[in-house]
């Protein structure tokens, strides 16, 4: 373990390392700090994703794979369905595997990872980043780097102290507690999703299937919905009424900025991905592949710019995320506010007018459609969240 | 004076309070939390969206409180 390196990068989640990947590849030197003494454990995750957009990413390991997605069913509060046809399909993942394999891979492109290390701050000289210093083994340590990645995920501290505010709102903080359950006998092949105020407030309960009659079920709900009942509450709740006879194999907590993108993710040399940089897709609140995404673009700006000289081309980094996902994330977060101000009796009859039609039309557009031709005032809320009220 | 406190027996060490915290006044570690009370206000943002309740926030006393 040497002392300088080209880049620092805080947190070895799946945007960290690929960050780590796509820089040391390119014969960037790079050091991965993770706090954690395993890699990829504790899963705080669904670990559901889409086959495209991982495949896009990384060639796929069988070993990643739980188990095979080929139905959504949506839960409407009285216990409707409606299951819109997938473009595609997804996986459940085995993340303590996959983000094992992750950091490995940017350790075979010549990254060093170091893990029981957590970094406490950064380094500066002469008004510049120069490194971060980071407690190892009880022993305080500074890694001088020309470049930081925080890829800190939800705490994004690395971020705040490079002076960007990194703090989620409570109202869009998902905050999430899970449980793995076995003798679940969940629905093979079909990732579940319950909505309504009563059982999960400003998100969803999941119910997603990891072979063998495993399941991974997860409540989130904003951190205002949370004041008033806590997310594990409402788990166990759940699980005792639904799951009777499951063995509970973990439980985990978690919290999920579903907000836009920070307006600033690059500052002083600092980069921020992932959670860090609150790219989560902000209605599913899926991070895993566009954390990816950000860590590749990140990894490939720092390359470009250490290679030419001209730090200031780290800036390529947020512009290729904006072209990509910045705009529709924005967007996202405006449809997530507009769903959650549906009231039950509305999603209810929503999900009536949905089974009632045929199976080809079982699409998501057919669901938006139906929403808005059931449910006028919804087209009102989201002319009201979209900030039209003005030209009507 | 810190009103806020963590059980750590229930804390599952997950950063949710880490990432609401306006002031950076939370460090965590793998199973180990600390509040900074020079940085803290007592907001209670963290107690809020704990999702295994493992923040208390203690309210004033006010009887106790300096005449």
């Amino acid at each position: 373990m040497r002392e300088r390196y080209d880049a620092i990068v805080v947190g070895a989640g799946p945007a960290g390392s690929t960050a780590a990947r796509y820089a040391a590849r390119e014969g960037v030197s790079v050091l991965l700090l993770e706090k954690d003494r395993d890699i990829g454990m504790p899963v705080r995750c669904g670990e559901a994703v889409s086959n495209r957009s991982l495949e896009e990413l990384v060639a796929i390991d069988p070993r990643w794979i739980a188990a095979t997605i080929r139905r959504f069913r949506l839960i409407a509060p009285d216990g409707g369905r409606v299951e819109p046809s997938l473009d595609g399909h997804g996986y459940v993942l085995e993340r303590r595997i996959f983000d094992y394999d992750l950091a490995r891979l940017a350790a075979e492109e010549g990254a060093e990872v170091l893990t029981k290390a957590y970094a406490g701050g950064l380094l500066r000289e002469k008004g510049n980043v120069a490194g971060v210093t980071a407690t190892v083994n009880g022993e305080e340590r500074i890694f001088r780097g020309r470049v930081v990645v925080g890829a800190d995920g939800v705490e994004s501290r690395v971020g705040r102290w490079a002076g960007i505010d990194t703090t989620t709102h409570m109202r869009d903080m998902e905050c999430c507690a899970q449980m793995t359950l076995t003798n679940a006998a969940p629905e093979p092949e079909t990732c579940e999703f319950y909505f309504g105020r009563e059982i999960a407030p400003h998100g969803y309960l999941w119910i997603f299937p990891k072979g063998n009659g495993i399941a991974n079920v997860g409540v989130g709900i904003s951190g205002e919905a949370a004041k008033k009942r806590s997310p594990l509450s409402r788990l166990r709740e759940f699980v005792s009424r639904k799951f009777p006879a499951a063995g509970v194999l973990t439980t985990v907590a978690g919290g999920v900025p579903c907000a836009p993108t920070l307006p600033t993710i690059v500052k002083d040399n600092v980069l921020l991905v992932g959670d860090a940089a609150h790219q989560v897709n902000p209605i599913s609140g899926g991070g895993i592949t566009s954390g990816m995404i950000a860590g590749r673009m990140a990894g490939e700006a720092i390359a470009a710019a250490l290679r030419s000289g001209d730090l200031s081309r780290l800036d390529e980094y947020p512009r290729a995320w904006e072209k990509r996902n910045g705009a529709k994330h924005r967007m996202y977060h405006k449809m997530k506010t507009a769903v959650y101000r549906i009231p039950d009796e509305a999603l209810n009859s929503i999900a009536r007018r949905m089974s009632r039609k045929p199976a080809d039309r079982q699409t998501i557009w057919e669901l938006f459609k139906t929403a808005l031709a059931d449910q006028p005032a919804i087209v009102w809320e989201m002319v009201k969240v979209f900030g039209l009220g003005g030209k009507v | 004076m810190l009103l806020i406190e963590i059980k750590p027996d229930i804390c599952d060490f997950c950063g949710c309070c880490v990432g609401v915290c306006p002031e950076d006044a939370i460090e965590l570690r793998e199973a180990r939390i600390d509040i900074i009370e020079s940085r803290c206000t007592n907001c209670a943002k963290c107690v809020w969206c704990c999702p295994f309740e493992a923040l208390l926030f203690h309210k004033p006393d006010k009887q106790a409180a300096p005449a």
